[in-house]
């Protein structure tokens, strides 16, 4: 019982409680003087104590306004048995639950229970605040049929007709160990050791039911989902997502976002949910870097200032691409903001959700650098392969290559005592 | 490299002249930029930092005298249509530097080098008349004049020896696609696949040319990886892998038909090339940015062993690039020398540093196969590439 109440406490409380273990009070946001019982000023809370609630219509961490860090793994089931799927399936619904709102992943803990038993939470999340984490899960393909053609857990009968690995796009040099999966987690939390710590207790709670197959970390949210935030730079300097879905245009999200009732009639246990793909988008920043402003401007059909299209305005003006200039449109044919535009697709929009990634250097020296690139789209047959194969012919493809590609099925939120994707399995 | 160039990426080496006539004009007293734009004034102000606010209807500059050297006008269009920004010489018509294509609301710099003398101003409101003038006076700050008298007779002459080049390398390539084309139809494998690399050299050395027309490219230089899915494969690369299936997993090689079909497109296209590149004009800028954008190709391509998939004859593409961008660089050599003879060295040194690593992978006539290259060797040529890369793209802008 005294454990229950520990955990409702929380992290944060975990370590107050344990101060004299730690020995020090460690700087912790918020709470902490609450759970050590001392009096204070009441605290502005700070963003780091921001929680999303876990439960809802729709999995969190889609149209949350888009936190900073990310980290997102992929998994392949290494069970054949459908019982030991939904078990993992339940048990990973409570531990994010769990951590989500700045919990442990187990209800022990880190720093309790039984002193022969390594802890149900791996601990590096103690002190930090819970950092706005959310956690959504995805089914993959292979899920559903695998690479042998096998209905490991009779669902197939339930795929949706769009759920397809991505065919071959120009420039793809994909890399099998960065591509795919049958399962997919997205960590986002605006502290990189709480995504990094969701992850890695999940992980552990599905060894022996399913292995890591590949997973990226990613800093600097590079699209904003909401009107309330800022746009923010990818890695060629520019502001990336001004034209993004944002979670307060409603109708638009429902359109683009939200997978509809009766949209796929065998896979009506998707409604309210979406569908994910991700890229893994190696820029050549080096080569990039070389580019004359002019040259950068016009690849991507914007200022690098403001944001503005070249046809003038200001960053959310509209893109006027008829307007000509003195050698052609202002704003290139083949410029990136042209191309992708929605006015040039058919109205079609994606809720992006990349982040930037670093991860070191090439065995050539070179910046192993890019853009995560994730969006979320009612049906990626009209809203993503089409624009896709437009955009690898852009001007701004030239510098860079796609290395990682997957696509899952993001199942509706759940109420309590639901599992995440249960709908798929009654 | 990748090869695929849609039509708006020419603004790096745009070829119909009608877009880069102004340019032309803009070169010959010398607008050229200097990162030592003289800060002046104990006051810590910039004279040589001007604004100029423009609208449909008026054209307001900061100041109306400045300081010889780097001058900087910092062009706001305030209005609601296209602007554009012209200094101009005393007489009113030669452009001594330009900036076009400013879009309602946005802002750009004109970085221009001035000499002591009497000058106009102008905006061009909706790019069409006269424009709005005003006079303005740079007086003599002491600091040294970089503009030479010379200046136009050189341009012509980097402009010329870059046409003459490109032409020679066109006519080059027809030959040995088609002498290509015959053995490979012929079936005499293994003299195509010795001519295969050596053909090529002519296309990689103005690649940047060659890719500038954006229907061409992918029809003669698409590689695999960057088909669209059902999109036909032709040209160069095609036919390369039918040559050196030994990497393709499964391969069905092309019968004799598919053969003549492959090749005798390859000549065609060949033929379209030469027929455009007959009467074709250059700009110093183009030359540089041409420069540049060759070594871009063997940073991206090259060096990475990805251009020849399959015949693992890249050194022989990288050789070529660097040939190519060589080429430039000595065109505009004698512009740069007199404008920044520090990047001029620089620039060639690292030259030589690349072409001594290159000449260390030479095999026969010509170069080891990709394979053969260690780890090391390939980093090595990298940090090499990336060495040269740097000060090369500052060539433009110190020439124009």
């Amino acid at each position: 019982m005294a454990r229950e109440k520990e955990s409702v406490v929380g992290r944060r409380g975990l370590l107050a409680a344990g101060a004299g273990i730690a020995g020090v009070g460690i700087g912790m946001a918020g709470g902490t003087a609450i759970a050590a019982g001392r009096e204070q000023e009441p605290q502005q809370p700070t963003p780091g104590d921001r929680t999303y609630p876990f439960h809802g219509e729709h999995q969190a961490g889609i149209v949350t306004p888009a936190q900073d860090r990310l980290h997102f793994a992929a998994f392949d089931v290494t069970t054949a048995s459908r019982t030991e799927l939904i078990a993992l399936l339940q048990a990973w619904t409570l531990a994010a639950a769990r951590m989500t709102q700045g919990q442990g992943a187990g209800s022990i803990g880190a720093t309790s229970g039984d002193y022969d038993a390594p802890p149900d939470d791996t601990g590096e999340a103690i002190g930090l605040p819970p950092s706005g984490l959310t956690i959504t899960f995805g089914f993959g393909p292979s899920l559903f049929l695998d690479d042998r053609g096998r209905d490991r857990f009779k669902i197939n009968k339930r795929r949706p007709v769009a759920l397809q690995r991505l065919p071959h796009f120009p420039g793809d040099q994909l890399v099998a160990e960065q591509s795919d999966g049958d399962l997919c987690i997205q960590a986002c939390a605006d502290d990189p050791q709480v995504a990094v710590h969701a992850i890695r207790n999940l992980a552990r709670i599905g060894f022996g039911t399913v292995a890591l197959r590949w997973s990226q970390l990613g800093f600097g949210r590079t699209s904003s989902t909401s009107t309330s935030q800022q746009t923010p730079r990818n890695l060629f300097g520019f502001k990336d997502g001004t034209a993004n879905l944002k979670a307060e245009h409603r109708q638009d999200v429902d359109d683009h976002v939200w997978v509809r009732r009766g949209a796929d009639p065998r896979a009506n246990w998707l409604a309210g949910g979406s569908y994910l793909i991700t890229r893994k988008i190696n820029m050549s920043v080096e080569t990039w870097d070389r580019q004359s402003l002019r040259e950068q401007e016009t690849v991507i059909g914007r200022t690098k200032a403001e944001g503005a299209p070249l046809s003038g305005g200001t960053e959310f003006s509209r893109p006027d691409f008829e307007l000509k200039g003195r050698s052609g449109p202002m704003i290139a044919t083949d410029s990136h903001v042209r191309v992708a535009h929605p006015s040039q697709n058919n109205g079609a929009q994606m809720l992006r959700r990349g982040y930037n990634f670093f991860d070191g250097s090439t065995r050539l020296g070179r910046m192993d650098a890019g853009l995560f690139f994730m969006a979320y789209v009612t049906d990626p047959r009209t809203h993503y392969i089409p624009i896709q194969n437009k955009v690898a012919r852009d001007a701004m493809a030239e510098y860079l290559q796609h290395t990682g590609s997957a696509i899952f099925a993001i199942p509706p939120g759940t109420q309590p005592g639901q599992y995440v994707g249960q709908s798929l399995f009654t | 490299m990748i090869t695929f160039r849609t039509p708006g990426r020419l603004t790096r080496f745009r070829l119909p002249l009608a877009a880069t006539a102004i340019t032309l004009l803009a070169l010959p007293l010398a607008a050229c930029t200097d990162n030592n734009a003289g800060r002046s004034a104990d006051d810590g102000s910039d004279a040589r930092a001007l604004s100029v606010q423009a609208n449909d209807d008026a054209c307001t500059i900061s100041a109306a005298t400045a300081p010889s050297g780097t001058l900087r006008f910092s062009v706001k269009n305030d209005g609601g249509k296209i602007n554009e920004f012209y200094l101009l010489g005393s007489d009113g018509l030669r452009i001594i530097g330009e900036v076009e294509n400013i879009g309602p609301g946005l802002t750009r710099d004109l970085v221009v080098s001035a000499t002591p003398g009497k000058y106009f101003t102008a905006c061009k409101p909706g790019m069409v008349g006269d424009g709005i003038r005003a006079e303005f006076t740079v007086s003599d700050s002491g600091q040294p004049s970089q503009a030479t008298a010379d200046d136009r007779q050189l341009v012509d002459q980097a402009n010329q020896q870059y046409a003459a080049y490109v032409k020679d390398q066109t006519e080059q390539l027809v030959t040995a696609t088609e002498k290509f084309a015959a053995l490979y139809t012929a079936g005499k494998d293994d003299q195509a696949r010795a001519l295969y690399p050596k053909a090529r050299v002519h296309w990689e050395r103005i690649e940047p040319v060659a890719e500038s027309f954006g229907d061409l490219d992918p029809k003669m230089d698409l590689r695999q990886a960057d088909l669209e899915q059902g999109q036909k494969w032709t040209g160069w690369h095609r036919i390369e892998k039918d040559l050196w299936p030994e990497r393709a997993k499964r391969y069905r090689p092309l019968t004799a038909a598919q053969c003549k079909a492959y090749a005798d497109d390859l000549v065609a296209n060949t033929h379209t090339l030469y027929d455009r590149t007959r009467k074709i004009n250059f700009t110093v800028d183009q030359i540089g940015n041409g420069a540049k954008g060759l070594m871009d190709e063997v940073a991206t391509g090259k060096v990475t062993g990805e251009e020849e998939y399959w015949s693992r004859t890249d050194l022989w593409d990288f050789q070529a690039n660097v040939d190519g961008a060589k080429v430039a660089f000595e065109g505009l050599r004698p512009i740069l020398k007199s404008r920044d003879p520090q990047l001029d060295a620089q620039i060639d040194d690292r030259f030589a540093a690349l072409q001594k690593l290159l000449d260390q992978q030479r095999s026969g006539d010509g170069f080891v196969s990709y394979d053969e290259l260690s780890q090391s060797q390939v980093k090595q040529l990298s940090d090499a590439v990336n060495a040269l890369s740097e000060p090369l793209s500052k060539l433009t802008a110190a020439v124009v």
